[in-house]
């Protein structure tokens, strides 16, 4: 399937600088986590999504609290992008009472259900279903809300993408699949492990409109998104968006990336998201480089502020470990 | 005011009821409404489900409430999930309780999960109703009963009523409770008949009921084998026992002080149920009270359960498979002594 260029419809100077703060938030979140994680002062393991940050921008830019996303195991950020807190994120991950989830939950199921962010995930596939779901309340409340399902390659195979892009097909639900295709599942090429050749070519088989895009080029996403949360808000139904993209790190922190190639140093330089972005909105003076070079130093500062944050908050107290579990729950001799 | 009327009536009152009072409760199933899109099976002639259970409320509540979903569980189990995550008070029929290992994920994985692993910032007020149940004639993948499977997963509820009374207040209770609960009907128990009052009422869950009071002996029964007890307990009363039958009604949460009360009371426990005995319900319910009442025994805990094998087809062979009241009566003798009951 070819790819869909932009068409570099003129984005307001506020918009402009709104994506391009995102995009920087998660870049030097996803950088500090690096670091820390080397220092292995980090709890569990991590997956970053440094290199996909248009991604998610040019998507949850059309998105508002209402509106739900489900996310992945490398989910850091869907939820930036969606607008979690930067400090709650970042105790999240150090596993600190002040954490989004109180520490019960950590990098991969980072959630705040106020934002409409239902959560990264642990299960490659699991958001397929649950993406349906946030569709049918939207549908059934007939309150205006779109989903928005993001997925690795990987889940691309897993037998959700199919039951749960049908169902939302036939019910006709407000929601939005979109394949950030990385390359790799892991350590494995998405052309070893997936029949396809464009997971958007998938999208004929439910009679939904399948498209590909550019996903370091964070307006092309943006105006993909922009046509499928239409169809979804005026009731047309699901749309599938693949966004070519590109890992910076390895599948975790620690992973070696051996079966990268030599499109790796392209892919950190000359096609990154960010520095395209920023090329676009100096060269069409749309946001000046000044005002660029604040936005990514504030940004610095607000991530580093988090880090501190997280650092100085404390553990979780030992009670934690038996409250929220249920809402209510009462066991005779049981514990809540 | 109570009226006769079956097991799948109750069910079938007590989610018309749910979605009277509450217009946030839908009901999908496969086949639950029946004949989607099939112009002469938009009424009456609607299935209802498999069985019939809910024949009639897709009339009442119409097809944006009562969603005829395609054979796949992963897809409509997992969408139930976050459609009660984000507003809704989602019933959603698993058909049979032995198709989880097609969406064992969404259940286990997610939906039990999602608020602890949030820090109590969500909930999911979600009721998976499932068939269980041998005798059927329905063969090893339509016949387990496999609440213990769901028991062992913290983060969900487990009810398994034995009277279409306690179906229907245990069933109002599941869907207006607000985490996710797995309730379990027996589909050899759907035509079975009781006094049911009529109207909302709800049973508490983690509240076991005594179904028949005895100072000799107790015994605790799940779901259809509360009757088995019952027959059981008729013969030895003939004896001179008097068996108290406790029926837990939830398996999560377990009301341990009704089961340790009757036990410090009889001195004697058999534990009758129909899973497979490995890691399950009994097992669960033995080591309990061998931890906590282990001073109030007189005698070793029995248990009458399925062998650990799948089940079978075959009636010769079902009939084996399944407790039975001479069953029971075969391990109280050897608890009691055979002067007593043989």
């Amino acid at each position: 399937m070819a790819v869909i260029k932009s068409e570099q419809k003129k984005l307001s100077s506020e918009k402009a600088k709104e994506m391009f703060q995102k995009m920087c938030e998660i870049r030097h979140f996803e950088d500090r986590v690096h670091e820390i994680f080397s220092t292995g002062v980090l709890p569990g393991f991590v997956h970053l999504y440094a290199g996909e940050e248009a991604v998610a921008v040019g998507v949850c830019s059309h998105l508002d609290d209402k509106d739900s996303i489900t996310s992945t195991h490398r989910g850091h950020g869907h939820c930036i992008a969606k607008g979690c807190d930067l400090e709650g994120m970042m105790a999240e991950i150090y596993g600190k009472a002040t954490g989004l989830c109180k520490g019960k939950g950590g990098s991969m199921h980072i959630a705040d259900v106020s934002k409409g962010m239902l959560g990264a995930n642990g299960i490659v596939g699991g958001g397929f279903p649950l993406a349906a779901g946030a569709g049918l309340t939207a549908k059934v409340k007939k309150n205006g809300a779109v989903a928005v399902c993001f997925f690795g390659d990987g889940a691309n195979n897993h037998g959700t993408f199919h039951e749960g892009i049908n169902l939302a097909a036939i019910w006709n639900l407000p929601v939005i699949f979109i394949a950030e295709n990385n390359g790799y599942a892991e350590a494995t090429p998405f052309e070893y492990a997936s029949s396809c050749t464009s997971i958007a070519d998938r999208a004929a088989g439910y009679n939904i409109p399948g498209e590909v895009v550019d996903g370091k080029d964070v307006l092309a996403v943006y105006e993909a998104a922009e046509r499928a949360v239409e169809r979804a808000r005026n009731g047309e139904g699901p749309s599938l968006i693949e966004c070519r993209t590109y890992r910076n790190y390895g599948h975790f922190e620690g992973d070696a990336q051996t079966y990268k190639g030599a499109e790796k140093e392209q892919h950190l330089s000359e096609f990154d998201a960010i520095l395209k972005f920023r090329e676009y909105l100096t060269t069409e003076s749309i946001v000046s480089a000044e005002e660029l070079d604040e936005i990514d130093q504030n940004v610095k500062d607000a991530v580093q502020n988090a880090v501190a944050f997280a650092e100085k908050s404390p553990d979780p107290q030992p009670d934690e470990l038996l409250t929220d579990v249920y809402v209510s729950y009462k066991e005779a001799g049981g514990d809540q | 005011m109570a009226r006769i009327i079956t097991f799948a009536d109750a069910v079938n009152e007590a989610i018309r009821l749910a979605m009277k009072e509450d217009e946030n409760v839908i009901l999908m199933g496969e086949d639950v409404a029946g004949g989607a899109e099939v112009d002469h099976l938009q009424d009456e002639e609607a299935w209802g489900g498999v069985m019939g259970v809910t024949k009639g409320l897709v009339q009442e509540f119409g097809r944006d409430r009562i969603l005829d979903t395609p054979i796949a569980e992963a897809g409509y189990i997992g969408a139930s999930v976050t459609a009660a995550a984000t507003g809704l008070r989602p019933i959603a029929e698993l058909m049979f309780n032995d198709f989880i290992g097609s969406c064992l994920d969404e259940v286990m994985n997610q939906g039990a999960k999602l608020r602890y692993m949030f820090g109590g910032k969500a909930k999911v007020p979600l009721t998976i109703r499932t068939m269980h149940g041998a005798g059927f004639r329905a063969a090893a993948q339509h016949s387990q009963s496999l609440y213990g499977l769901f028991t062992a997963i913290p983060g969900i509820k487990v009810a398994v009523p034995s009277t279409p009374a306690d179906c229907k207040g245990l069933l109002l209770q599941a869907i207006f409770d607000d985490d996710p609960v797995v309730f379990f009907e027996d589909k050899t128990l759907y035509n079975m008949k009781g006094e049911v009052e009529e109207g909302v009422y709800k049973i508490p869950f983690g509240k076991a009921d005594i179904k028949r009071k005895g100072s000799d002996l107790t015994i605790v029964a799940i779901g259809k084998q509360v009757h088995t007890a019952l027959k059981a307990a008729d013969q030895l009363a003939k004896k001179g026992i008097e068996t108290e039958v406790v029926d837990p009604r939830t398996l999560s949460p377990l009301d341990e002080d009704t089961i340790l009360s009757s036990v410090e009371k009889t001195g004697r426990l058999v534990i009758v149920d129909e899973a497979n005995p490995r890691c399950s319900a009994a097992t669960d319910i033995s080591a309990l009270v061998a931890d906590k009442g282990f001073d109030f025994l007189d005698a070793p805990i029995k248990m009458v359960t399925a062998p650990h094998t799948p089940v079978p087809f075959s009636p010769a062979l079902e009939d084996l498979y399944l407790p039975t009241p001479e069953k029971v009566l075969q391990v109280v003798d050897e608890l009691i002594g055979g002067e007593l009951v043989v």
